[in-house]
């Protein structure tokens, strides 16, 4: 059961890891504007610029 | 192109999909705008706006047809703009007319539409557009006529000092509860292996290990993310207002200052898991309250909605368009019809009619011709006219109004909300409870005392409490949102508790606030071609022609307009349209005085064909249909209604008499100040409802003010609730969304108090173990949730 100690801290270590991500997405801005990407997923890929 | 996307009714506009009118073009455009953005974005390839765009449709905004000069001025960058290190420019811009997706997809085709610019990112919510360009290329001038061709036409957005800072709470708020939320479920699992291992002896150096794990997590919880309730308690403690921050942080902090002992000791219960689940759940409760009520902060400059942003400078006689802040006193402004004001000034040449009401509430066109004084923020309503400016900017009448206003609004106080009411009553309960507790154990061993006493600390901790209030506001504010009715924060609710007074402004709120056509008198066969005559013509009784009359126009020829009405010919015939006095025969018809009678207070207009007096309308400004149910729903519900307008008394009275009200409540000819002065001499609650800048100083200042949607948007940032939809009725909803909020508020209350009567008695009883809290604490929290979801529910 030792390996507990191992794999607790790892665990720990993978939270802080998702923690980050998400922060790191909060302070960029993604979840200022939670309307306009859900119409945006629904168009058709094509060029956009020239 | 799929079949479905073509399908639209037959009789109705090919571009917004709304029915055609009178204004119809080729039987197949609702109006000339729509056939124009039709045209562009076929000829551009962008057709699949109208595959994404909802079949029932909205009405489409009309491109204005601006040059946006103003937009290219070194002012207008400096102001608005910014520029990027690899050398492209960015803009924020407000566009009108966003209503869905498709509006989104077709902005954001901007750089396949113009060459040089790089990208066009909408936000839906704000209708804010972030757009990008490359200097060399194009310009803003040149963006903003084809965002204006395509239908949106454009102003700059400035996000000001209060709504930048906003957003960053919001982001800080968003972060602490996801680190919270973090914590709080690592805490859980580790302590879910210490409650099994109590059942299945674990090993003591195991055990050892996962309390030392939980501690280490618990403390950045409370001192991170929890940080918030210690603030608050502490700003509470010094105001001496017992928040219900102060019990929540007593609880949080005996949790860890026991756990801490106790893990230090190697003994005795620790509460960890408690402690961060409380955390995190009461910052769930805030940001979801959080969330709800930023809608009404998204307003921007108010003084930019009212007073234009570009103005036509006239220098030499030749009219050119420039920046607003650009203007200086002694310039000459050329005014269109149509168009508001963007100076105080006098008028130098040209004469016309002005509708000042969003000012002074007045209904009726003024006329004005040269020595004149004109306001900025009035309309301009038939002829060009040439102003002479004698103050621009935050000078003007209106600037300084609402200059006032919002320094009016900054220094308003907050009312104490129930919750914390409560909550200062029962840190004293609690804390002579846990005494009483620790005495009645004494006998048994101070340690084993002060354990309950501690425990009770920590079940009776008012998650549920501190969660009551936030969550019912939080989901009536929403609730609210989607009826059209936008609530500025949930205390607005508890001022709307007991009946009081309601003061309705007249022109606009009561009224439609707009010329309309009320009576008429004259056979059908003439109303073609009055509106031949009158097609093209920007002046207010020709649109309020086209708005009563569904039947199309006939071909007219050699229309001239005169001071005094139209003439010219049409399908054949001579017509002349204007005033009684420029027509009327010097012997009138025996019809023309019962027509007179049945008009009233509106403003008569003869026609005349062929030089015979053969019809004749009326125009005012009538009552919204709802407004008498709405009177009479008020006064069911123990409000006493009364109007306070700008508008003459005469006219104010009429439209109370109509009404049902007491005259002695019916006040007219007021100043904004005057306003004021009535709501600060009622007493009891006040609830103003108005649209106009002459009604911000008394929205801001009464109990709760309304602002309704057609106004001026200036109303906006000092109205405590706004409504987007453009009925009265919306006032009513407001009052049944608070009082379903507040009943919602009273049950989670009394839901959450007998949880911690039960928490304490077994805490008093000594039967609390860290299990039981940890059970117990989220069990409260969920039924005062399942409870919230009904607040702000309609009858």
């Amino acid at each position: 059961m030792s390996v507990l100690y191992l794999l607790i801290p790892l665990a720990l270590v993978l939270a802080a890891v998702a923690a980050w991500a998400c922060v790191y997405a909060i302070k960029s801005g993604q979840f200022a504007d939670l309307d306009t990407p859900a119409e945006r997923i629904l168009w058709d890929d094509e060029p956009v610029g020239r | 192109m799929t079949p479905a996307a073509v399908a639209a009714p037959p009789d109705a506009c090919l571009h917004c999909r709304q029915p055609l009118g009178s204004t119809q073009v080729d039987g197949r455009f609702c109006c000339p705008g729509c056939a124009s953005v039709h045209a562009l974005l076929q000829s551009q390839g962008l057709e699949t706006y109208y595959r994404l765009a909802p079949e029932e449709g909205r009405p489409a905004p009309r491109p204005t047809g601006r040059e946006y000069a103003d937009f290219d001025d070194p002012l207008f960058w400096t102001r608005y703009g910014r520029e990027l290190p690899d050398g492209t420019c960015a803009i924020d811009l407000r566009l009108d007319g966003v209503h869905c997706g498709a509006c989104a997809w077709l902005v954001e085709r901007l750089p396949r539409v113009i060459p040089g610019v790089e990208s066009a990112r909408l936000e839906l919510g704000r209708a804010r557009a972030d757009v990008r360009w490359d200097p060399r290329r194009t310009s803003l001038g040149a963006i903003a006529v084809q965002l204006d061709r395509m239908g949106y036409p454009p102003h700059p957005y400035r996000a000001d000092a209060a709504e930048s800072a906003d957003e960053r709470e919001d982001r800080a708020a968003l972060v602490r509860l996801a680190l919270a939320g973090a914590l709080a479920g690592n805490v859980m699992l580790m302590a879910f292996a210490l409650y099994s291992g109590e059942l299945a002896s674990m090993s003591p150096a195991f055990r050892s290990a996962f309390r030392w794990g939980c501690l280490a997590l618990t403390l950045p919880a409370v001192f991170g993310p929890g940080r918030v309730f210690l603030r608050g308690a502490w700003a509470g403690l010094r105001a001496r207002s017992l928040g219900v921050d102060v019990p929540v942080s007593l609880g949080m902090l005996a949790g860890l200052i026991a756990g801490l002992v106790n893990t230090l000791r190697g003994v005795g219960d620790i509460y960890f898991d408690t402690v961060c689940v409380l955390v995190f759940l009461l910052l769930c409760g805030r940001w979801l309250e959080r969330r709800q009520r930023r809608h009404l902060a998204k307003v921007g400059d108010p003084l930019q909605t009212l007073i234009p942003t570009q103005a036509r400078r006239v220098v030499d006689g030749e009219p050119r368009e420039v920046f607003r802040d650009a203007l200086r006193v002694g310039d000459t402004v050329r005014v269109l019809p149509g168009e508001r004001f963007p100076v105080d000034g006098e008028v130098a040449s040209g004469r016309s009619e002005v509708d000042a009401s969003v000012l002074t509430g007045e209904s009726r066109p003024q006329p004005v011709g040269p020595g004149s004084p004109v306001f900025a923020g009035s309309r301009n309503l038939s002829w060009p006219v040439d102003v002479s400016a004698q103050a621009a900017g935050e000078a003007t009448r209106v600037g300084k109004l609402l200059e006032a206003v919002t320094r009016d609004a900054r220094q308003k106080v907050r009312v104490v909300q129930l919750a914390d009411r409560v909550a200062s009553v029962f840190v004293v309960v609690v804390l002579a409870l846990a005494a009483a507790v620790a005495a009645a154990w004494w006998s048994h061993g101070p340690s084993l005392a002060l354990e309950h006493a501690v425990a009770l600390l920590i079940v009776t901790c008012p998650c549920a409490l501190a969660l009551a209030t936030p969550l019912a506001v939080g989901v009536a504010l929403g609730r609210a949102a989607r009826r059209g009715l936008l609530i500025g924060d949930g205390s607005v609710f508890e001022r709307l508790g007991t009946p009081g007074q309601v003061w309705l402004d007249k022109t606009g709120t009561l009224t439609q606030g707009r010329s309309r056509l009320v009576v008429w008198e004259g056979p059908e066969a003439l109303q073609p071609l009055v509106l031949g005559l009158e097609q093209g013509s920007t002046h207010q009784l020709a649109r309020a022609f086209r708005e009563a009359w569904t039947c199309g126009p006939e071909t007219p020829s050699d229309v001239t307009h005169g001071p005094q009405g139209v003439e010219g010919t049409v399908a054949g015939r001579r017509l002349r349209v204007g005033a009684p006095a420029w027509i009327l025969p010097a012997e009138a018809p025996a019809w023309w005085s019962g027509f007179l009678a049945r008009a009233g207070d509106a403003s008569p207009v003869a026609i005349e064909v062929d030089g015979e007096l053969v019809g004749a309308a009326a125009f005012g400004d009538p009552l919204r249909p709802d407004a008498q149910q709405v009177v009479d729903a008020l006064r069911e519900r123990g409000w006493e209604v009364g109007i306070l307008s700008g508008d003459y008394p005469a006219a104010v009275a009429a439209v109370g008499a109509q009404l049902g009200l007491d005259p002695a409540r019916c006040h007219g000819g007021l100043s904004p100040e005057d306003k004021l002065a009535h709501l600060e001499a009622t007493d009891a609650p006040t609830l103003m409802v108005g649209d106009g800048v002459n009604d911000a100083l008394a929205l801001s200042a009464a109990s709760v003010g309304l602002g309704l949607r057609g106004g001026a948007e200036g109303t906006l940032t000092v109205a405590h609730a706004y409504a987007t939809r453009d009925e009265l009725a919306v006032l009513l909803d407001l009052l049944d969304v608070a009082a379903s909020a507040r009943r919602t508020v009273r049950r989670n209350l009394k839901l959450s108090l007998g949880y911690n009567v039960l928490a304490a008695s077994l805490a008093a009883a000594g039967w609390i173990s860290p299990l039981l809290a940890a059970v117990l604490m989220p069990l409260s929290s969920l039924t005062v949730v399942g409870s919230s979801s009904q607040a702000g529910r309609l009858p």
